[in-house]
């Protein structure tokens, strides 16, 4: 395990894991010791790893399902040709696994675990014990998710945002009875388990600040960490409410969700008014808010490294802080623009359009800051900075299809097609995942005591962007060409979008580098846990608090970001106050 | 101060008002723009300690201030749950088909409220009255500096019959829901018949699990008072459940207001 060896914790003590040692009397603490630990940064390290599972799996699923689309009817070993269901299951897993357990898990759950309460200069999370259910539920989660595999008739087909009807009857498709019973199942766990967290979050936030960090002293990373939990507190509680409704649909005989005269699999199922609508409602009221978890925190990351590595304060910071409660606040009056074919009310697409076109502007005011704060600042490519340099591109070239996709007219004709594809994950997906590369290597001395290999990192860093951008970027010119999601191919009787073969198979070329990509990752993870290369207390010379030196506790006595105040040799002020220094 | 430092801090007290406005008035300098020194005992021996000296590094009410705000936000989240359940009554109850002939039908038959919801209710207020008396037992100042300082727990042993009332009402309340339960299907109207029907069984069913989770905690937390070493955990224990109670009450008020007005 990468934390096996006693971690060198930057001066950082942690009262709890030492009062745990002292109680057991011996220098190590057990195994069991280690798992069932309610250490915030094991914690975090437990939540890493859960979310490495949950992306290798989903990985491998996007890279079948790319296969699948290059050659169609490919004979696959042990197994034969991919039936469209057989498709379509990989579609809703890799969907979920991506969403719930990589893209909100690690970032939200995995760094702030990690580096939160160093960061305002706690001694720990509020609710130690809250939080460590909150991992084990989301833990349990992942396993009854993935168990959906081994049902004979496979995993549930309707996607992860699950839209009834076919998701409602369990008749609907062979994954739809067990494996959407498992899907619902894991989905309430993990609502339940994250909003655990996100109260120990926010009460760690509100309650546990060191003195002299104010509000508006804290990083940008922990407004975001702050605002997410927020979010993921009204957000993932209305999802669990509409999968309780969806339950009740399944196996208790009502018609929330179901229409009349619903018509499925050679019989009819509708025997009252339900909507289907009422579940777009409800689910995207939940699944706005909750692309920004998946990506507020990344951009406080970002903020925070481009700042580091500039070597100066971030551009407008006050400005930042507002931007990321504002993209918070507007995340729940935007859902009406996934419905905008939904046979929703024409003048509530309007009004929606209008919101969601608002959240461009606190989101361009971030990427200027972004780019106010590189400009003239004296750049260190390292290899943190290069991920956050990516998600800065990526966070751009997906951002400006979404005013596109945000115009009813427009989306009349995009809508489910690979351009909507293409837009969420350049900047949900890829974006999300650069964030997460570059945090954790940046924090990987806070795991291990030593640094990743800046040479695997660069090569991980040149391949994954190319591929990145190579799978997402030509999906827009598929998008244009009317090419449909969730499609198991474009050849077949009745096709008019033969001729993209090519570009599907350019797509899965590009699509492997990007998988290739990240063996080098992986290499690099577990050599570099092992490496004897030990790295300081302060190797990226950051001025944020997790990188404090000193022992709690700690004082701070300036604004989050100061690097730079008078000639460029002294371009370096921490946030802390030596404990020495204290009086 | 010794005492303070090395046995877990002094517990929160509740004080009644009357003290503390006779502190403001004896604090007030009564000259410049200087605002009169709120000095709200906290028990811990002053206000402007740094507590992260201490060992434990928190004031005496740092932790009890924790978990409270713990089990407000999270009561936030669980207020979403019943409105989005509010929101799916109303969605569902505008929404119908057109007929062969053009005619909009709609699906939804009002249901009439079984009458012991009312008395329900007023046993489900009486409890929150009983849950609150039991909350206060835990913060009287006197009883609570007898139990931190080894005196015997007089504190828990007047919060007792509170909790235990409080635990029977509740039970009460969940028996008067049954009973409406049945009274509805003795007429006819199960979970299945109706979106109306639905949603009162929905709504219902999803408070009393609430309630259940509430009545589970109660135990827990006269099992707290007589197991749990710390005074300032049993405090805090009653008081969490407390707040979680007395919100459900609340949740319900809104809830019954649903059923029985926008049927």
């Amino acid at each position: 395990m990468m934390h096996g060896s006693p971690p060198v914790r930057s001066g950082l003590h942690n009262e709890s894991a030492m009062k745990d040692l002292r109680a057991a009397g011996r220098t190590r603490p057990s195994l069991l010791q280690r798992i069932f630990t309610t250490d915030d940064r094991a914690l975090g390290i437990h939540y890493l790893l859960l979310s490495l599972i949950a992306v290798a799996a989903g990985t491998l699923l996007s890279l079948a399902m790319r296969t699948q689309l290059a050659w169609p009817g490919i004979h696959w070993p042990f197994h034969g040709p991919m039936l469209p269901e057989e498709y379509l299951s990989l579609v809703t897993m890799h969907g979920t696994l991506m969403v719930f357990f990589v893209l909100t898990t690690a970032p939200q759950s995995g760094f702030a675990n990690l580096v939160l309460p160093a960061q305002i200069g706690a001694r720990g999370m509020a609710l130690p014990w809250l939080n460590a259910l909150g991992f084990w539920i989301v833990a349990l989660a992942l396993a009854v998710l993935l168990s959906a595999f081994l049902l004979p008739a496979g995993g549930p087909i309707s996607g992860w945002t699950s839209y009834p009807p076919y998701s409602a009857v369990p008749s609907a498709g062979p994954g739809q009875g067990g494996g959407m019973d498992c899907w619902l199942i894991s989905i309430g766990l993990f609502c339940i388990g994250s909003w655990f967290s996100a109260v120990n979050v926010l009460v760690t936030i509100l309650t546990e600040r060191a003195h002299g960090m104010t509000l508006g002293r804290m990083p940008l990373t922990v407004w975001s960490w702050f605002v997410s939990s927020v979010l993921i507190l009204l957000a993932f509680t209305v999802l669990f409410a509409a999968l309780v409704l969806l339950f009740c649909d399944r196996h208790l005989g009502t018609a929330f969700f179901i229409p009349q005269g619903d018509w499925i699999s050679g019989q009819v199922v509708g025997h009252a008014d339900g909507s289907p609508l009422l579940w777009l409602h409800l689910f995207w009221f939940f699944g706005h808010p909750e692309v920004y978890i998946a990506i507020l925190p990344g951009m406080g990351l970002v903020s925070g490294l481009i700042a580091n590595f500039s070597r100066r304060p971030i551009v407008g910071y006050r400005m930042m802080a507002a931007a990321t409660v504002l993209i918070g606040l507007l995340g729940f009056v935007v859902w009406g623009h996934h419905m905008f074919v939904s046979g929703m009310n024409p003048y509530a697409g309007s009004a929606f359009a209008l919101t969601t076109m608002a959240i461009a502007i606190p989101s361009t005011a971030e990427v200027f800051s972004w780019l106010g704060t590189l400009w003239g600042g004296g750049l260190r490519r390292t290899t943190p900075m290069l991920f956050a340099l990516g998600f800065l591109s990526l966070f751009i070239a997906g951002g400006v299809t979404g005013p596109i996709l945000a115009l009813p007219a427009l989306d009349q004709y995009l809508h489910n097609t690979f351009f909507v594809v293409a837009h969420f994950h350049l900047i949900m997906a890829m974006a999300g995942a650069f964030s997460i590369f570059a945090g954790i290597y940046y924090w990987f001395p806070l795991m291990t005591g030593r640094l990743m290999s800046e040479r695997l990192g660069r090569w991980h860093f040149w391949l994954s962007l190319i591929g990145a951008y190579g799978t997402f970027f030509p999906m827009h010119m598929e998008g244009l060409a009317g090419r449909p999601r969730h499609y198991a191919q474009v050849t077949g009787s009745t096709s008019s979008l033969a001729s993209l073969l090519p570009m599907e198979r350019g797509v899965t070329w590009a699509a492997f580098v990007l998988g290739a990509a990240q063996i080098l990752f992986l290499i690099n993870i577990f050599w570099s846990a092992r490496r004897d290369m030990p790295a300081g207390d302060n190797p990226w010379q950051a001025t944020t608090l997790e990188w404090q030196p000193g022992l709690l506790p700690v004082r701070v006595e300036r604004g989050p970001y100061e690097y730079r105040s008078g000639p460029p040799e002294a371009d370096f002020i921490p946030q802390w106050e030596r404990a020495s220094q204290q009086e | 101060m010794l005492l303070a430092q090395r046995s877990p801090p002094m517990p929160a007290t509740f004080t009644p008002r009357s003290v503390v406005d006779v502190d403001r008035e004896r604090k007030d300098p009564g000259f410049g723009g200087r605002p009169p020194v709120d000095r709200r005992p906290t028990g811990g021996g002053g206000g402007d300690e740094n507590w992260d000296h201490h060992r434990h590094g928190r004031g005496p009410r740092a932790l009890l201030t924790r978990y409270r705000m713990g089990i407000f936000s999270a009561l936030a989240g669980d207020l979403m749950f019943f409105m989005a359940l509010v929101t799916a009554f109303f969605f569902r109850q505008s929404s119908g088909h057109f007929d062969g002939h053009g005619a909009y039908i709609l699906d939804w038959h009002p249901l009439t409220i079984p009458p012991i919801l009312y008395l329900n209710t007023a046993i489900l207020l009486l409890s929150s009255l009983t849950m609150e008396m039991a909350r206060r037992q835990l913060f009287h100042e006197l009883d609570v500096m007898e139990e931190w300082l080894g005196m015997g727990r007089p504190a828990a042993r007047r919060a007792a019959p509170w909790l235990a009332a409080t635990i029977a009402l509740g039970v009460v309340f969940l028996v008067g829901q049954w009973m409406a339960w049945n009274d509805l299907a003795s007429q006819g109207f199960f979970f299945a018949s109706n979106p109306s029907s639905h949603f009162f069984y929905l709504i219902t069913g999803a408070h009393g699990a609430h309630l259940v989770l509430g009545i589970l905690a109660l135990v827990a937390a006269l099992a707290a008072l007589t197991m749990l070493h710390r005074m300032e955990l049993r405090q805090i224990f009653v008081d969490c459940t407390a707040w979680y109670w007395h919100s459900m009450g609340i949740f319900w008020i809104f809830l019954f207001g649903l059923l029985v007005f926008f049927q």
